[in-house]
């Protein structure tokens, strides 16, 4: 069941970025930006952590899922260490996604070409 | 001669005309097949982290990306993720493996401008500004939060 709501649930927000850039006109970059404070912003109202329940990577790949993982990493900082927990949440719980992100990318970009 | 608002619109107007229509219905259903594809493999990937790992639903969220991270570096870098991008629009842009494909290309591009400039800031040309706005979410959301909802 996962695997069908990871479906919907993606392509749900892959085709509703698609109409922000093709009606609303703003550039693919603006929208991604817009839609990972989007994320944080619906993590924050408590209505991302259930549609990750329903979706799995349906809501986690998609670029919103890192303004979740960003939104509720300082949440639950805060819970542990109080309002220091607001400066240290966010990168704590991203950590493994952007090290990886920045590692990797390095490591493509030193060793492959781009086509002529 | 200075441009009145009555000819800005107009020229808006004509602007708009005859700007290439796009087919909209068709791009967000390009973007829907491949944004979902996309994330029933990444479900197939986390899935296979929790039984492979004995990850709990929440813990193997985070291996997943990564891996969907990963392969949307190496597809960049192998040159085969345009493709997927033509097709796909932001159904391939939206997913994290095209946000690896962000951080990549322009670097890889860029590697003649050198190590720093070239490589080391196109490869935050798209990730600066969504690790920007990103954190900084979190750090209103945070506030809010704190205010809202700490116990003292």
């Amino acid at each position: 069941m996962t695997f069908l709501w990871a479906f919907l649930v993606g392509g749900a927000l892959s085709a509703l970025a698609q109409l922000v850039v093709d009606v609303a006109r703003l550039t693919p970059a603006q929208t991604l930006v817009g839609f990972v404070v989007l994320g944080g912003v619906a993590s924050l109202l408590g209505l991302y952590t259930p549609l990750v329940r329903l979706a799995g990577a349906g809501a986690t790949v998609p670029l919103t899922g890192f303004g979740h993982v960003l939104v509720q990493g300082t949440i639950a900082d805060i819970a542990r260490n109080g309002w220091l927990g607001i400066f240290s949440g966010g990168l704590e719980a991203a950590a493994v996604g952007v090290t990886v992100a920045i590692a990797f990318s390095y490591l493509v970009a030193l060793l492959a070409q781009p086509k002529a | 001669m200075e441009a009145t608002k009555v000819d800005r619109l107009r020229f808006e107007a004509v602007r708009r005309r005859h700007a290439p229509r796009r087919p909209v219905l068709a791009n967000a259903a390009r973007a829907f097949l491949v944004g979902g594809l996309i994330c029933l493999v990444g479900e197939a990937v986390r899935q296979g982290f929790m039984a492979w790992l004995r990850l709990s639903p929440e813990t193997s969220a985070t291996p997943a990306t990564a891996a969907m991270i990963a392969l949307g570096a190496v597809l960049t870098g192998l040159g085969l993720w345009d493709r997927v991008a033509r097709f796909g629009g932001m159904g391939a842009s939206l997913p994290v493996t095209g946000f690896a494909n962000a951080m990549v290309a322009p670097a890889m591009e860029y590697k003649r401008d050198g190590w720093v400039f070239g490589v080391g800031g196109r490869l935050f040309q798209l990730a600066g500004p969504v690790l920007l706005y990103g954190l900084l979410t979190a750090v209103a959301a945070g506030t809010a939060y704190y205010i809202l909802y700490a116990p003292r």
